[in-house]
């Protein structure tokens, strides 16, 4: 894969994984781990796994990301930390 | 789930989408003897449209497509499929889940093994869309959402 490409995915990894951490908004973090897990898909993919990114991107980014948000309904939007 | 309006947007959104990942769910399930994926990746994409069409539109709607009651019996029914292939073979004389050994009359063993390999996918795919609907099920129970 283009080096350039790969290095603009692992940014975008790390900002996804540290908003994911430090928002307040739950609902933006559930979306932000769907984010993080799509590009992790990629990467595996852009690695040769094309097996295991596909159920990266299935699993992580669709079926977890639905569960996660009946999560957040369930209890409540805001952390209190 | 409680939502707050009704936007006609997400559902006609929902709806066009949901049938095309339900497609591509049966075409994982059934190239994933040849192809990457499989039981498990086809049944996840399969449970994906479904649970599209249940958090957008809610319970009314979705229990035409897939009532909730009929998700423990088709897990088992993906189950039975899965062992019976397996102990067939293991009754007719060979080890568990050896699909060159399956009495299926007058086919040689190379197709024997394409076509037990299917037959495991589509119960693997069957188990996996109806526990990952039924884990949304028991979660969203007790609230009627939408």
């Amino acid at each position: 894969m283009i080096w350039e490409l790969e290095l603009i995915l692992y940014l975008f990894l790390v900002i996804s994984g540290v908003v994911a951490l430090e928002v307040k908004d739950l609902l933006v973090a559930v979306v932000m781990m769907s984010v993080f897990s799509f590009i992790m898909a990629l990467l595996f993919i852009s690695m040769g796994a094309v097996d295991v990114g596909f159920t990266e991107a299935v699993i992580g980014a669709g079926v977890t990301g639905i569960l996660f948000v009946v999560v957040v309904y369930q209890t409540t939007r805001k952390t209190k930390d | 789930m409680r939502s707050q309006f009704n936007s006609p947007i997400i559902v006609l959104g929902a709806r066009f989408l949901a049938p095309y990942i339900m497609v591509f769910g049966l075409y994982v399930i059934f190239h994933g003897h040849y192809s990457p994926g499989g039981g498990f990746q086809g049944g996840a994409l399969l449970a994906a449209a479904i649970l599209l069409i249940r958090v957008a539109t809610g319970r009314r709607v979705s229990r035409l497509q897939l009532k909730e009651f009929a998700t423990t019996p088709l897990a088992v029914i993906g189950v039975v499929i899965y062992f019976a292939t397996g102990l067939t073979a293991m009754i007719a004389g060979g080890y568990f889940l050896d699909y060159g050994q399956l009495p299926i009359p007058g086919m040689d063993p190379v197709w024997l093994r394409y076509t037990g390999i299917l037959i495991i996918e589509v119960g693997v795919g069957l188990a996996v869309t109806a526990i990952l609907v039924m884990i949304f099920d028991n979660m969203v129970k007790g609230e009627d959402y939408a």
